[in-house]
């Protein structure tokens, strides 16, 4: 009988060890108690979450693969599809900034390329503690800083992303990585093992033991003793998979393998499992011929190790010599360890003798779900209104302190860190709404873009999770784009807790209704739970992928301003809402109120206004107004704007003025039309239901706003870009330093 | 005429400069494998940029000890073409094709930007469709792009002409914040004695087609084009 106090380190409760000796029919030794450990942990068995997630839509005509394999795949057309997907690497990257998210980056590009496609985008959503804290600031510097090093040495663009800054992430920041690859649809590889006596090879770097129950890690709190988890990280070699990279590509174009599988959470463990439970088959394996860095491993270690840059292949015997010379051209070794068997069980030989033989079924498949108990946590159910806020005397410095709030700086300091240009298909640099690929040999265009307001959430988390859906839609609106698949990347405390449970289970449901309005399937992501330390957890964060594909880049649209002497248009209306907006938390250091307010239907109408507007060619600038409200939305189309063009701009509706300026209402959209044009641009409006008004005009070097003709602020855009590009980093400025 | 790119392990670039060159520029171009001893007859030996064997020791160091370098190497001596990008500029400085050397940039973080550099000799083979002081609009991407000489190797090179390419602010000042990695001299590339050797830190390659933001880059690749077909 296992030691209760091993079976509580595995983080498996007695009930599940029980249901694991009925499963085995007898007492698991050590290493196969590891091995459903890893397998049956959250991070891997969705245990938890699984009977919510199946709420959100997972079909549509162009889904290729929905949730459940590495990644999801879109069809785009011409014969092409994406392949993309979202995932975590939280509690790594609060442990080693540096090493936590450059491993983030490596495992998501392996999820990717594990399916035959070549990776050509990645995005970062990151959340960080504020930067006065300087703990925050040496997190962030090492998250940027090992996202930097794996990407650009890879060779893979980091074309977009966000950053948002709050208290509930300084000791628990999250790093979500987004990747998208692009393939042909007839050369879709899956992790199958196929037929009985094919050979299973293992390929990439050497088992170390570094990472050993990184998934374990991943589904538990924090306390004070998380430096003492460092060596539980991964290290990350990207050369390594660079290699790997361009030789499976090589294996799977030449049709040599017949399945592949990343060593990525659980490492050979997942791999030996999930590959056959697929096929309905077993795997023999020998772990002495386990390509081993260091000396004296146990099956244990050998079994549960996290070391990157791995990959398990399945090919057929007669094909084991040509995969091998194709991975030493790349010098990396391909190693036959073992075969597919007909029995269904994971059998594991070490020094002749068989040390593992578990179902594979029985680790991949039977994992208990949990139907968690939801409870409305205090204070949930109705935020607090706003009461009597002061209206502040000087609008003017209001916009100067919501310009600098991090969370709506300019990120230029950190994507500036990001090879965001290689491979040579970036049409919109980053920092601008969504990011916009070409695809080359073909007119077609792709958006991407990673939204989530944390704040909005907690707040309101169904109103939380529609809204994340409905931004990330209205991005790639504003550039052209039409959303065609969803990842996910759901990021919350404790799920053993009623109240975080609720959360999650509001959060989903309303991202459902949203993607449903948007007729878009979630294809897949990721769930990370235990996002607490010391108790404290962060915000509810759901951050939302979505791709959209623009038929036509000619039609594309950028947010700056084009030319002076445009019209200003506000597709959609500002609402009497001032809650969870960065005005209040920058101006009166409120988070507070209930968030924006949204409606899907009109959300959808106003998004589909612009679409037409932007593809009958009407549209010279579009740009929605989210944190910072449409004061911030228009400055930043003017710093956007090439000859840093100015606005003149009058509100006309009957509310505060720090609600017509700061004001974060949804369904907006702002652009600027050729004047001969604005007619058209209203009438189409609405023609669809959709308020729209023409609220000022382009032109001059200020940025000018007025409620009802009396003027509110005046500031030079010149000014106001320098506020909001030198925020981010006057906090990592060293005395002295001088500003470029 | 015919290009080769030569691919190291970690090249990324790679497949950037052969778009360019047979998509854009439209010329047959080779891909040249590093562990190959053939320049297949190439006219010009293009060294990509990345990260060739992850630059973990030194940017380009291992590199060099490709076997094709020793190809490179006689190639041109004969006075052949040679052009590298970003770590293929670092590569030809660590096989001593070029003088100097590269420390990381002044901010000790890797630069993604576009940057503007200033045409210093419009008479080398990798310029002469440029004007001198014409000002192009080219991005950088790297971690190594400080460029360093001793005094002397300095004198020499700019005695001789062989700084083609400076850092530069739009209108073609040279100012401390256009120099945006600290290089000596504002130094973003140069030539060999001969002239038939030239590294950039900047990409051409990323700023060939209007889609991209800039065909600035064209400039290099005409030009040899027009070194070698006129």
């Amino acid at each position: 009988m296992i030691d209760p106090k091993v079976l509580s380190q595995h983080n498996l409760t007695p009930e599940e060890y029980d249901l694991i000796v009925r499963l085995v029919g007898r007492e698991p030794n050590l290493t196969e108690v590891g091995i459903f450990s890893a397998m049956w942990s959250e991070h891997c068995s969705y245990k938890s979450s699984k009977v919510h997630l199946k709420k959100l839509p997972t079909r549509g005509k162009n889904v290729v693969q929905g949730p459940g394999e590495n990644a999801g795949i879109i069809d785009i057309g011409d014969g092409q599809v994406v392949v993309f997907k979202i995932e975590s690497h939280n509690h790594p990257s609060f442990i080693e900034p540096f090493q936590g998210a450059a491993t983030g980056v490596g495992g998501i590009l392996r999820d990717i390329f594990t399916m035959g496609a070549r990776p050509v985008a990645l995005m970062d959503s990151l959340r960080f503690g504020p930067l006065e804290n300087p703990k925050n600031r040496s997190i962030m510097d090492g998250v940027v800083a090992g996202i930097s090093s794996y990407g650009n040495s890879i060779g893979v663009p980091t074309v977009g992303g966000e950053v948002y800054f709050g208290e509930g992430y300084s000791l628990n920041p999250l790093v979500n990585v987004f990747c998208l690859g692009l393939a042909d649809r007839d050369k879709i590889f899956y992790a199958r093992t196929e037929d009985v006596g094919n050979a299973i090879l293992y390929v990439g770097a050497k088992t170390g033991r570094d990472g050993i129950h990184g998934a374990s890690m991943a589904s538990q709190e924090f306390g004070e003793d998380t430096e003492l988890k460092r060596p539980n990280v991964q290290v990350g070699d990207p050369f390594k998979e660079k290699l790997l990279l361009e030789a499976c590509l090589e294996v799977m174009d030449r049709h040599l393998i017949v399945g592949i599988q990343d060593m990525g959470a659980a490492g050979l463990t997942c791999s030996t499992t999930e590959m056959p439970a697929k096929s309905g088959q077993g795997v023999e394996i020998d772990l002495d011929r386990v390509p081993q860095r260091e000396s004296g491993m146990n099956p244990y270690e050998i079994m549960l190790s996290e070391s990157q840059e791995r990959m398990l292949i399945a090919c057929k015997p007669e094909r084991v010599r040509e995969v091998q010379e194709a991975f030493a051209k790349w010098d990396l070794d391909a190693v036959a360890i073992g075969r597919v068997t007909g029995d269904g069980q994971l059998r594991c030989r070490f020094r002749g003798e068989v040390v593992v033989e578990v179902p594979v079924s029985a680790v991949v498949d039977l994992c208990p779900m949990y139907n968690r108990p939801v409870q409305e946590g205090p204070g949930a159910a109705s935020p607090a209104g706003l009461g009597e806020l002061p209206l502040p005397s000087d609008l003017e410095s209001a916009l100067r302190k919501v310009l600098a709030f991090p969370t709506v700086a300019n990120k230029e300091w950190v994507y500036r860190q990001y090879d965001h240009m290689v491979l040579t298909n970036t049409v919109q640099l980053p920092g601008a709404g969504a990011a916009v690929l070409r695809v080359k040999g073909s007119k077609k265009g792709l958006a991407m873009t990673l939204d989530g307001n944390g704040l909005y959430a907690r707040l309101d988390p169904r109103t939380g999770g529609k809204i994340a859906v409905a931004e990330a839609c209205r991005n790639l609106a504003c550039v052209g784009a039409r959303p065609v698949g969803v990842t996910n990347c759901l990021n919350f405390g404790n799920p053993e807790k009623p109240a975080v449970m609720c959360q999650f289970k509001d959060v989903v449901e309303g991202m459902s209704e949203a993607c449903r309005t948007f007729e878009i399937a979630v294809t897949g992501g990721n769930v990370s739970f235990y996002n607490e330390t010391e108790g404290a957890s962060i915000d509810p964060t759901p951050v939302l992928g979505v791709v959209g594909l623009i038929d036509d880049l000619a039609t594309a649209v950028t947010p700056g301003f084009k030319s002076e002497g445009e019209a200003v248009i506000l597709l959609g209306e500002t609402l009497d809402e001032l809650g969870g907006t960065v005005y209040l938390k920058a101006v009166h250091g409120l988070e507070a109120g209930p968030p924006p307010a949204i409606d899907l239907g009109r959300e959808r109408a106003v998004q589909e206004a612009c679409l037409e507007a932007i593809e009958l060619g009407l549209v010279r600038s579009a740009h929605d107004p989210s944190e910072g409200g449409l004061a911030v939305c228009a400055a930043e189309c003017a710093f956007h704007s090439p000859a840093g063009i100015g606005a003149v701009i009058d509100l006309q509706e009957g509310f505060r003025p720090d609600v017509l300026l700061f004001g974060e209402s949804q369904s907006r959209i702002l652009v600027t039309v050729k004047p001969e044009n604005a007619q058209r641009v209203l009438d189409l409006a609405k023609k669809r239901g959709v308020p729209a008004a023409m609220i000022g005009r382009t032109g001059g070097p200020d940025l000018k706003f007025s409620r009802n003709g009396r003027p509110l602020i005046d500031l030079s855009v010149a000014e106001a870009r320098a506020l909001w590009t030198n925020a981010i980093p006057d906090y990592f400025r060293v005395a002295g330093e001088a500003k470029s | 005429m015919k290009f080769g790119v030569v691919i190291f392990p970690g090249s990324n670039c790679d497949f950037d400069t052969i778009h360019a060159l047979r998509d854009v520029v439209g010329r047959p171009t080779e891909i040249l494998w590093h562990k190959d001893h053939d320049l297949r007859g190439v006219d010009c030996v293009v060294l990509p940029g990345g990260f060739s064997y992850g630059d973990y020791l030194r940017s380009g160091a291992i590199a060099r000890f490709s076997p094709l370098m020793q190809e490179v190497r006689e190639f041109a001596d004969r006075g052949g073409l040679v052009l590298g990008i970003c770590n293929g500029f670092q590569v030809l400085l660590e096989l001593g094709l070029l003088p100097g050397a590269m420390l990381r940039n002044k901010n000790l973080k890797f630069l993604c930007q576009f940057v503007t550099i200033r045409v210093e000799n419009a008479g080398t083979r990798f310029t002469n469709a440029g004007r001198p002081g014409q000002v192009l609009r080219i991005p950088i991407a790297h971690f190594d792009g400080n460029y360093f000489a001793d005094p002397e190797t300095l004198a020499h090179i700019e005695g001789r002409g062989q700084v083609v390419f400076r850092y530069c602010d739009p209108a073609g000042e040279l100012t401390p914040s256009s120099n945006v990695n600290g290089s000596l001299h504002a130094i973003a590339g140069l030539t060999n004695d001969r002239g038939n050797v030239m590294g950039m830190m900047p990409h051409p390659e990323r700023a060939s087609e209007a889609l991209l933001g800039s065909v600035d880059g064209r400039i290099v690749f005409g030009s040899i084009l027009k070194a070698v077909e006129s």
